[in-house]
C-alpha cells in the first residue's frame, strides 16, 4: 500500500505528509536539544566556577566549522532549487559538494577532539567539559545521520527521479530541512560553548 | 516556476552572506571586554538572528503560513502552530533550571537578627 499524500498536499493540512512528518520531528528534536541546553544553563548556574570556552578549545578551528557547516547548508538549497528548476546534475554537483563540506566538519571536529584528548581533557575531567563532549557528540550524530541519508539521495536513491521527480524533489526537501536543522542548533552550540 | 527559484535563489545568496558576516560579528565581539550578562545577551541575540534568517528562508518558514483550508476562521497552518507548541515547551524546559534556583521550599529560614544576643533578664532572688 502506498502511503497517501507524499505528492499531493492533503486538503485538510494543506501540506503533503512528508512535510509535515519531518516538521514534527524536528519539533521533538528541537525538545531533545532544548533539554540539553536547558541542563547547560542549570550547570553552569550552579556550578562554582565556569572556564572561558574560549580559554579551552580552539575558536579559530570551531569559527571554520561553523563556516563550513553554513556553507554545507547554502549548497543543500542550492541542490534543491537545481531539482525544482529540473536540473539533476546540478542537483548531484551541490549534493556532493554539501556531503563533502560535512565530512570537512567531521574532520575538523575529529582533530578537535583528538586534540582536547591528547591534553588530557576527557568528558569526565570537569562539568564544562562532559557537557562540551554530550552536546558536540550529539550533534555529531547528526551530522553522520544527515550524511547516511544525503549519500544515499546522491547515489541508489537518485533513481526516483526517473519514475517521479515531484516525489524526490519533496524527499530532497524533507532531507534539507532536516540538514538546516543541524546547521541551526550548530549556530547557538558555537557561541555557548566556544564563545561564553 | 524558473523566475520564483531564480528569485529564491538571489534570496539564499542573500542569506549566505549576512550568515557570513554575522558569524565573524560573533567572534569578533566575543574579544570585547564586557561583563558575562552582556556578553551572553550580545552573542545570544546574534545567534537567533542567525536562526531566524536559516528558519525563515533556508527552510522556507517565512512562506509556511499557509491557513489549514478546512479551518472555517483561518488558521496559522499545523508546522507554525506545532512550533509554537514547541516553542512554549521549550521555555518552560529552559525555565527549569532558574526555578530550581530560586526554588527555598524546604530551606530553613531565620529572621536576621536570630542569632543576635537577647537581652539577659534579671536573675530572680
Amino acid at each position: 500500500m502506498d502511503i497517501p499524500y507524499i505528492v499531493d498536499e492533503r486538503p485538510d493540512t494543506g501540506l503533503t505528509n512528508v512535510k509535515l512528518g519531518i516538521w514534527l520531528f524536528l519539533a521533538s528534536e528541537v525538545m531533545l536539544f532544548g533539554a540539553l541546553f536547558s541542563s547547560y544553563v542549570l550547570l553552569r548556574l550552579m556550578a562554582p566556577e565556569w572556564p572561558v570556552g574560549a580559554e579551552v578549545l580552539n575558536v579559530p578551528m570551531g569559527t571554520f566549522n561553523t563556516a563550513v557547516l553554513i556553507g554545507s547548508s547554502v549548497t543543500m538549497v542550492f541542490a534543491y532549487a537545481s531539482l525544482q528548476m529540473d536540473n539533476l546534475a546540478g542537483f548531484k554537483k551541490f549534493m556532493g559538494a554539501t556531503i563533502g563540506l560535512s565530512l570537512l566538519f567531521m574532520v575538523v571536529k575529529g582533530f578537535e577532539y583528538s586534540h582536547e584528548f591528547d591534553i588530557g581533557n576527557f568528558p569526565w575531567t570537569s562539568t564544562y567539559l562532559a557537557i562540551y563532549f554530550t552536546m558536540t557528540g550529539l550533534h555529531a550524530l547528526h551530522i553522520i545521520g544527515g550524511v547516511v541519508v544525503n549519500a544515499y539521495f546522491l547515489g541508489p536513491g537518485s533513481k526516483l527521479w526517473e519514475t517521479n521527480k515531484t516525489q524526490f524533489t519533496n524527499r530532497i526537501e524533507a532531507a534539507g530541512l532536516y540538514w538546516h536543522f543541524v546547521d541551526l542548533v550548530w549556530i547557538f552550540l558555537f557561541p555557548v560553548l566556544y564563545l561564553l | 516556476m524558473s523566475d520564483h527559484v531564480q528569485h529564491h535563489i538571489a534570496v539564499y545568496k542573500k542569506v549566505a552572506a549576512s550568515l557570513a558576516v554575522l558569524t565573524a560579528l560573533t567572534v569578533g565581539v566575543s574579544y570585547l571586554d564586557v561583563t558575562v550578562p552582556v556578553a551572553v545577551t550580545i552573542a545570544l541575540v546574534i545567534a537567533a538572528t542567525k536562526g531566524s534568517l536559516v528558519l525563515s528562508f533556508f527552510m522556507h518558514l517565512i512562506e509556511e503560513k499557509k491557513p489549514v483550508p478546512l479551518s472555517s476562521r483561518g488558521g496559522i497552518g499545523l508546522i507554525i502552530g506545532s512550533l509554537l507548541i514547541c516553542a512554549l515547551f521549550f521555555l518552560v524546559i529552559i525555565f527549569i533550571p532558574v526555578m530550581g534556583h530560586s526554588d527555598k521550599v524546604g530551606t530553613y529560614f531565620s529572621l536576621p537578627n536570630a542569632n543576635a544576643p537577647t537581652v539577659e533578664t534579671p536573675a530572680a532572688h
